[in-house]
């Protein structure tokens, strides 16, 4: 069996909702959701990549090199506004995020 | 095509990201103490930018590689971020100082957000669109926690990185099945691409529509749409004051032409997929605006319920699709723009003992303690309600004309009925002011510029119908610039 888009397409969706579920419905860990935003950001290169080679065209591999980058200061920020949080909470349980209603 | 780039296109841009460089240089070699000298430099840098912007360097078009346009319906949006930030920047810093959260990096951050914001209203690619976004979204992430003691300002930063990686993670989902579907990354081609399936009559696949929906949704989460609002309350509240108003402001504008931009662009000939996308977040965002601010007692999270409200409104003339629509759209965000700082600016100077206090009920008896203050807090809520002739009444009326126009007549009465409900939150504040007896004064407004700042507003509120031309003409314009490419 060849190995298609549809099948590029078909993980790259399965991560990419792995990543917002593990965002919804983890209780126990923030790092867990910084790795879910990693998942998400992940599955969309595979997509983008995938299509890239499908479509015989550079642009798609551009916009994952732009995400990659982005991913890793989105990272970089994350963990060290994560830091701050559990200097002033002591916990960085998802449970324990609750000083205001929402 | 020439191997130097028309720099002199995105000389704003350029100049405002070279400053934001050179003052953080600056704040490194100088130190803590530098702060105040940043802020004030930055501001000036955000006046050259707003010259750059009103008077241009060079035509209109569309520049690197057809990675940026420039219009002048990006061009006003551009002014109104720049006099947003600049604003919200020099009335904020008293507050930052008295709250000892000076530090140079934050003027800093705040002009680097500002050049993401002017990028992103700017793009004429997806890569572009993304990039500036995110050069915005990363840098308030940083303010929003920017207050490293405060539980509540972490726990604010917290939510809004989270939230907003999610919404930027789907934004990307929706960017990737376009450019997938479509075969292409530029808004030009896109365009071009839809028009002709449109006029051959193809139906639009599948995959172009999930994608659009993804980057919808995206892009509802910047603006705090409903359903994708959740942030806003608590990183409103959270976030001290002064970063609370900056959010309220200039990302709003920004985000807003983006997603104008978007729609009305490459995605000019789907409306029929995201017109009722749009009629739906529009809707449910002015009820909950309306509903949930009824109960809250602190005035930032009546402020965030407000400003969901307010997105409702705006959205309505996008709905609706049509020039006088989008026209609808750049004047109400402008009126708001202006309604929100004078706004912000009455909470700032909210203090009592030196410390300062969210509560609604600490604005009992204004009227007779702070009678200038409390006169302007009371125009800012009637035209935020929406009552002539005050230009609150003007921007609704332009939006709800444009929905009738297009023929959205249940569009335009649910927001005339949610408008009655939400004027019930912003009355009882005026009633609290002049009919309440004091309990505890408030301190004297900390410096001119928070007073400066709430009296030029009130009075464009207030004067707005003497000359409406002066901002409608222009919104006209940037209408027009959007149809006629």
């Amino acid at each position: 069996m060849e190995i298609g888009l549809a099948h590029y397409l078909t993980v790259a969706a399965i991560l990419f909702t792995l990543g917002i579920f593990g965002i919804f419905l983890n209780r126990k860990n923030v790092i867990i959701i910084l790795m879910s935003i990693e998942l998400m950001l992940l599955a969309v290169n595979i997509n983008l990549v995938a299509f890239s080679t499908f479509l015989n065209d550079l642009v798609g591999q551009v916009f994952a090199m732009f995400i990659l980058t982005v991913a890793a200061a989105e990272a970089a920020i994350g963990l060290a506004i994560l830091v701050v949080y559990f200097r002033n909470r002591g916990s960085i349980a998802v449970e324990d995020i609750n000083m205001m209603k929402g | 095509m020439s191997l130097a780039p028309d720099l002199a296109a995105a000389a704003p841009e350029l100049f405002l990201a070279c400053a934001a460089i050179a003052l953080l240089m600056l704040g490194v070699f100088r130190g803590d103490g530098a702060g105040r000298p940043i802020m004030r430099l930055s501001v000036l840098a955000l006046i050259v930018a707003l010259l750059l912007v009103v008077f241009p360097m060079g035509g209109e078009g569309i520049f690197f590689n057809s990675l940026f346009i420039k219009d002048v319906f990006g061009n006003f949006m551009k002014g109104l971020v720049l006099v947003g930030s600049g604003l919200t920047i020099l009335m904020g810093w008293r507050y930052v100082e008295r709250e000892r959260m000076d530090r140079p990096e934050l003027p800093v951050l705040l002009l680097f957000a500002t050049v993401g914001m002017l990028l992103m209203i700017s793009a004429n690619d997806l890569i572009s669109l993304y990039v500036g976004l995110e050069l915005q979204s990363l840098a308030l992430y940083v303010a929003a926690a920017i207050r490293r003691d405060s539980l509540r300002a972490s726990e604010a930063g917290l939510k809004y990185f989270v939230l907003g990686a999610l919404s930027s993670g789907m934004l990307l989902y929706g960017l990737s099945l376009v450019y997938g579907f479509a075969g292409t990354t530029g808004f030009t081609d896109l365009a071009a691409a839809f028009a002709r399936d449109a006029a051959a009559g193809t139906p639009v696949s599948l995959g172009l529509i999930v994608g659009l929906v993804f980057v919808a949704a995206g892009i509802a989460f910047k603006i705090s749409a409903v359903p994708f609002h959740m942030w806003t309350p608590d990183v409103y509240e959270g976030a001290p004051t002064a970063i609370t108003a900056f959010f309220a402001v200039a990302p709003k504008v920004a985000a807003m032409a983006l997603f104008v931009r978007v729609l009305m662009g490459p995605f000019g000939d789907l409306v029929g997929q995201w017109q009722q996308i749009v009629v739906f977040i529009s809707i449910a965002s002015m009820a909950l605006g309306a509903f949930a601010a009824i109960a809250q007692s602190n005035v930032k999270r009546l402020m965030a319920y407000s400003s969901i409200g307010n997105v409702g409104y705006a959205l309505v003339g996008l709905a609706s699709g049509t020039e006088a629509g989008i026209r609808g759209v750049t004047i109400y965000m402008a009126i708001y723009l202006v309604m929100t700082v004078g706004t912000f600016a009455c909470i700032l100077a909210m203090r009592i003992n030196e410390r300062g206090v969210e509560s609604i009920d600490d604005l009992r008896g204004l009227s007779k303690t702070h009678p200038m203050m409390a006169a302007a807090l009371a125009i800012f809520m009637f035209s935020l309600a929406g009552i002539p002739p005050l230009a609150g009444f003007f921007g609704k009326l332009y939006v709800f004309l444009a929905a009738i126009q297009a023929g959205l007549y249940g569009l335009a009465v649910i927001g005339v009925l949610t408008s009655v409900v939400g004027a019930y939150y912003y009355l009882r504040i005026v009633k609290l002011m002049y009919f309440d007896e004091p309990t505890e004064v408030l301190d004297r407004p900390i410096g001119r510029e928070v007073g400066l700042v709430m009296g030029v507003s009130a009075l464009a509120i207030l004067l707005f119908f003497v000359m409406p031309s002066l901002v409608v003409d222009g919104a006209s314009a940037a209408a027009l610039s959007l149809f006629a490419g």
